[in-house]
């Protein structure tokens, strides 16, 4: 297999340790005056747009910076829980940037591209000093060191946290470093505002369209280049745990627009959410993973047990994960403890109303800490009562805000009784194709975060995807911009009467146009929970041929009754959240048809993508090396036809393997 | 559509943009399952808006699980509901009773204008952030991060501190619309980090005029701030920027 | 505008001279109710007018008394400056609020018992201090007998139901504003906190009974 002419990785020479040192000490640069004249548009306000638009304008580059929320904090990554991964071997158990690169790949079920993993693992360190210095407070030991846990798919001790709220405390770091350079004049916020076009001169990304989403005015913005911020698009499953604002808007209309999409097939179904309780459900409920380091999951041996869970004795319960991944238990990646929950579910061993769920027990771990609490206070002969007391404290200490998130939902302690869990959506590996520079096939357009599909493979570990936003804002695109922008500075400001300009805001203002006047009869959401139920059930956890034809076609219909009966109230020059939601549904009516279109051309299963026909007869997942070691990207050509476009990804410092965690 | 058996009436809040006068309007909330939060309550009465070719109900939300600090209603005379900790999006209809009338009104202050119905307009709070709530530090600067060792119970004061959302409970539940408890959560948690002690004296005294300028009221210490707070910041954070502000304006 | 002008007119700044002046007229709360006690000893006044004649004669006191009047009319001031930007701060009121959810009534209510105070005050001053002052600077100090005067307010029952409601105000509004001072200026403590709240509660509880028993002992006549 060879890689595709039109896919150029821009990989560095040199061997993998130096690749990155080597790159940055002989990339292009601009000098401070150049900087100053060049302007730079990042779409997006989360942990990789934030930290972008900060570290750009810090260096002297012009910044605006788009989101759709009321302020930049808003930003989905706040709702990230359990940490952040890094390569700082602070606990002294093995830890190292080739460890850390290592368990990435094979985390990712080798569908990642070894040189930009290992950047990702090079820099993992340097982003907990920024964030320390900035003032984040991660937890910390009595000493005054920080501390870590660990998390799925490692067997060290290397993420870093903020009690169950990491995301939002590096969110706001990054947050106050871009208020900081907003307060200064060096960028300028566009709050309230949604990006609804790339605009292209001369083949390059030259500025975005924009709705100003309270006035609903349209607004052109010229910049030398623009970065794609703009997460991911684990909402096209209508239910996941996103944000309900998040979309994948900006990443397709750049795609529509000629960059490449990556893998778009590879979603991440979390482990631990909480189950779906009705129709009326608008959103999944994540627990974050490191709920795994103490608590175990399982099923009653017995099929469709009506006992209460506290009724099931110690032998007639089955810890599945243990049972099968002796080596990692119950801190498997999600990708495998996500599907080994849906098989005992699907075999009838779920529990709850829908039987659809597995017990997550902190029972055992409770009175483990209690014992040691004892010890630690010198009580010697406690009773079961006084341990349990004490272990319970523990817990609170290390989980209160997730425990009190659960009852707060569900209405059920989970103090007293085990937590019920289901897998659910929750984030897309694909995105962008971006080459080592983070540009997407468009020059001038670069996708950063989420947005791109570049280093998680097929499946991402926990605790890595504030890692990689962070990255690629702080540390990897202040260079790698470099690179291009080096070669513009002889490019003035355009004009954005320019024709390109207006070109691109006729064709957002005839496709609002078109919404507002369908007049149909349904509300948007009801397109929305239609197409998320046709992708999880046939794109979801589990894939096969026919199902993701079905899927195809269903899609497809489904997008033709939407454009004729859709119904979107209220005017298109105001504050209109409907016509905000239908914009985005349209875009998600045509991207799930190419996650289907990718899912069927992936003949093999790995990570998050598991086709029913390829699998061990233990039911692992079965890779096809051979044939399917490759990123697929997709090129736009017209409505529903996409064309393929391989980048080989070849393994010159790991060797592959089976994956394990037995 | 989910079913339910909670039949309730809502008077809530309409206003087409903010230069026109709102009113108060009254629907019919009937079949509520008491599982569904708020808001989904919500989603289900705009959908039946929109089914029958009414406008629906303007409103801000967006990770609905409590953490990104969007959504922002003021209902039955208290921000995000009645119950304590919780924000209006992890607010279940289990906290009401079927046959429930329920007054949902904006957060009323006139640093937050009203954008439409329930939405209002928080960019003071960028702004007083912009002012001074961060650590003058550059990206690539720092040292190793085990070189600032930070007293383990320091760092979770700084970290409570540093838990608030932004959404502007606060505000709303003080009689006086004050951002105190807002702004000092900040000023604390930069104040009890030694990364925070070079700029001190400048955040605390810029932060405190921007909020002055924004036309937020005056702390009287009522206390509803901390009572309202989804997140729980403590007042012990006020009497710190107090502290802060004293010390800072005389030296 | 020089920082120390700049303090005064920003939010924290004028908080802290509330704070400031409050505990100046708590402090004098605290000789006003020393020197009133003395009619309990029950001796026909003769303590009490000694205590009241010098409060009134001492030229050190009289210089003191000078500071009391511009605190307490800072204290107003300021009062009305914060109660009218907090006005402004919210110009489009609430329909429906539960603020007993959330705060005490006298917390919220501190401009209209304010209020109340100072209603009470001018009438209270009417009833003894300008009298005391003509005495003063007539000469006739010596001759003033503030206790019998006193008797004589005391004796009409709706003049002692009036000063009872004023102490009452008094009593919630230094409920709120004792504990209240010492977090404006910064002095909130985990330890400590609960000590000065408490010490708030029993100070606003013991003055202000003192207070109220002294017309009520006195329409009841039993001090005489």
């Amino acid at each position: 297999m060879a890689s595709s002419s039109k896919l150029n990785a821009k990989i560095p020479e040199g061997t993998l340790e130096q690749k990155w040192t080597k790159y940055r000490s002989n990339v292009h640069l601009v000098n401070p005056a150049n900087k100053r004249s060049l302007e730079i548009i990042v779409v997006g306000s989360g942990l990789a747009g934030s930290s972008a638009a900060a570290s750009l304008a810090e260096m002297g580059y012009k910044v605006k910076v788009f989101c759709f929320q009321d302020s930049p904090r808003r930003a989905h990554s706040i709702a990230a829980q359990g940490g952040i991964n890094a390569a700082k071997n602070y606990q002294n158990d093995g830890d190292s940037v080739y460890r850390l690169f290592y368990d990435t790949i094979k985390g990712g079920d080798y569908r990642a591209r070894e040189a930009n993993v290992h950047r990702l693992a090079e820099i993992s360190g340097s982003i907990i000093d920024q964030c320390g210095a900035q003032g984040v407070p991660f937890a910390r030991e009595y000493g005054g060191t920080l501390s870590n846990r660990s998390f799925g798919g490692t067997q060290v001790q290397r993420t870093f946290y903020a009690a169950g709220q990491t995301g939002q405390q590096l969110l706001l770091g990054a947050y106050s470093a871009l208020q900081r350079q907003i307060g200064m004049g060096a960028v300028k916020l566009f709050a309230r505002h949604e990006m609804m076009e790339v605009v292209k001169i001369d083949g390059k990304a030259r500025g975005i369209i924009a709705r100003d989403l309270i006035t609903g005015k349209l607004e052109r913005h010229f910049g030398h280049a623009v970065l794609l911020c703009t997460g991911g698009y684990g909402n096209v499953f209508y239910l996941s745990t996103n944000a309900m604002g998040c979309n994948v808007t900006a990443a397709w209309k750049a795609h529509k627009n000629g960059a490449f999409f990556g893998n778009p097939c590879y979603t991440q179904i979390h482990p631990t959410c909480i189950p779906v309780s009705g129709d009326h459900q608008s959103k999944l409920t994540l627990m974050s993973e490191s709920l795994r380091n103490d608590g175990r999951i399982w099923t009653s041996k017995i099929q469709n047990d009506a006992r209460k869970p506290n009724d099931i004795p110690d032998e007639e319960r089955d810890y599945f994960l243990e049972r099968r991944y002796p080596a990692f238990g119950n801190l498997v990646p999600r990708d495998v403890a996500s599907r080994a929950a849906k098989e005992r579910c699907d075999a009838g061993f779920g529990s709850g109303a829908s039987k659809m769920a597995v017990y997550l027990d902190f029972a055992a771990n409770t009175e483990r800490y209690g014992k040691i609490e004892t010890t630690k206070h010198n009580l010697h002969n406690p009773s079961k009562e006084e341990i349990i007391r004490l272990g319970k404290a523990v817990i609170k200490e290390k989980y209160g805000n997730l425990f009190d998130m659960y009852k707060q939902i569900t209405g059920e302690d989970p103090y007293e009784v085990p937590m019920r869990i289901y897998p659910a959506v929750h984030y897309t590996m694909g995105g962008l194709w971006v080459d080592y520079n983070l540009m997407t096939t468009v020059p001038g357009l670069f996708a950063l975060g989420e947005a791109n599909f570049s280093d998680h493979g097929a499946n991402r570990l926990g605790a890595s995807a504030l890692m990689q936003g962070l990255a690629d804002g702080y540390f990897v695109i202040p260079y790698t911009i470099g690179d291009y922008l080096s070669e513009e500075i002889r490019t003035k400001t355009i004009s954005t009467d320019n024709e390109a300009f207006l070109i691109a805001e006729a064709k957002v203002q005839d496709h609002i146009h078109k919404l507002m006047n369908i007049k149909g009869s349904k509300p948007v959401d009801h397109f929305h929970k239609r197409l998320g139920k046709i992708m999880w059930e046939k794109c979801g956890m589990a894939r096969n041929k026919e199902g993701l034809n079905w899927a195809i076609s269903e899609i497809t219909s489904l997008r033709k009754e939407f454009w004729s009966d859709v119904c979107v109230p209220g005017e298109a020059n105001e504050f209109n959240p409907e016509l905000e939601k239908a914009s985005r549904v349209a875009d998600f009516l045509e991207l799930g048809e190419l996650m289907c279109i990718d899912a069927l051309d992936r003949k093999e299963s790995c990570g998050g993508h598991f086709r029913e026909e390829y699998q061990t007869e233990e039911g692992e997942a079965l890779r096809d090396d051979k044939n399917y070691a490759y990123v697929a990207a997709w090129e736009y050509k017209n409505e529903s036809d996409f064309k393929l476009h391989k980048e080989e990804l070849n393994y010159e410092n790991i060797k592959i393997a089976q994956r394990s965690y037995k | 559509m989910s079913q339910g058996n909670m039949n309730l009436t809502l008077k809530v809040w309409k206003q087409k943009n903010k230069n026109e006068k709102g009113r108060f309007e009254t629907f019919d909330a009937k079949g509520i399952s008491p599982d569904m939060s708020f808001l989904e309550m919500f989603d289900v009465v705009n959908e039946r808006l929109i089914s029958s070719g009414k406008e629906p109900i303007a409103f801000d939300h967006d990770c609905r699980e409590g953490i990104c600090g969007m959504c922002s209603m003021y209902i039955n005379g208290r921000p995000h509901g009645p119950k304590q900790g919780v924000t209006t999006c992890q607010l279940h209809m289990r906290s009401f009773k079927d046959g429930d009338t329920i007054v949902v009104e904006p957060w009323r202050s006139a640093a937050f204008p009203v954008i439409k119905d329930l939405a209002v307009n928080r960019s003071s709070f960028d702004r007083i952030i912009a002012s001074g709530g961060f650590v003058s530090v550059n990206t690539g600067n720092a040292k190793d991060a085990n070189n600032i060792l930070i007293p383990k119970h320091d760092a979770d004061d700084a970290f409570n501190a540093a838990a608030c959302i932004g959404c502007g409970a606060c505000v709303a539940a003080c009689k006086n619309s004050s951002a105190m408890l807002f702004v000092s959560a900040k000023v604390s948690q930069l104040a009890l980090l030694p990364q925070g002690q070079f700029e001190k004296k400048e955040r605390v005294l810029n932060m405190v005029k921007q909020m002055d300028e924004e036309g937020f009221g005056n702390c009287t210490n009522t206390g509803a701030c901390e009572a309202e707070c989804p997140k729980s910041i403590s007042l012990e954070n006020i009497a710190r920027m107090n502290r802060e502000y004293l010390k800072a304006s005389f030296s | 505008m020089s920082e120390k002008s700049f303090f005064l007119s920003s939010s924290i700044g004028k908080k802290i001279a509330m704070g400031l002046t409050g505990l100046f007229l708590i402090s004098f709360l605290i000789v006003h109710v020393s020197v009133n006690s003395c009619i309990f000893i029950n001796d026909g006044g003769i303590t009490f007018n000694t205590a009241a004649h010098f409060m009134a004669t001492n030229p050190i006191i009289r210089i003191i008394e000078l500071g009391l009047f511009a605190g307490l009319i800072l204290h107003i001031i300021f009062a009305l400056l914060l109660t009218i930007e907090n006005k402004k701060a919210r110009p489009v009121g609430y329909q429906k609020i539960n603020g007993s959810a959330n705060s005490n009534w006298y917390s919220r209510s501190m401009g209209i018992l304010g209020s109340l105070l100072l209603i009470f005050l001018v009438v209270h001053l009417a009833h003894f201090w300008i009298d005391t002052k003509i005495a003063v600077f007539t000469g006739k100090a010596d001759e003033h007998n503030t206790f019998n005067e006193m008797k004589k307010v005391f004796s009409v029952w709706y003049i002692v139901a009036l000063y009872l409601i004023g102490v009452g105000s008094l009593l919630f509004h230094i409920l709120h504003g004792f504990q209240s001072a010492f977090q404006t200026l910064g002095l909130n403590h985990k330890k400590y906190t609960p000590i000065i709240k408490k010490t708030g509660l029993w100070f606003s509880i013991i003055v202000c009974l003192l207070f109220a028993s002294m017309p009520v002992a006195i329409f009841a006549e039993l001090i005489k």
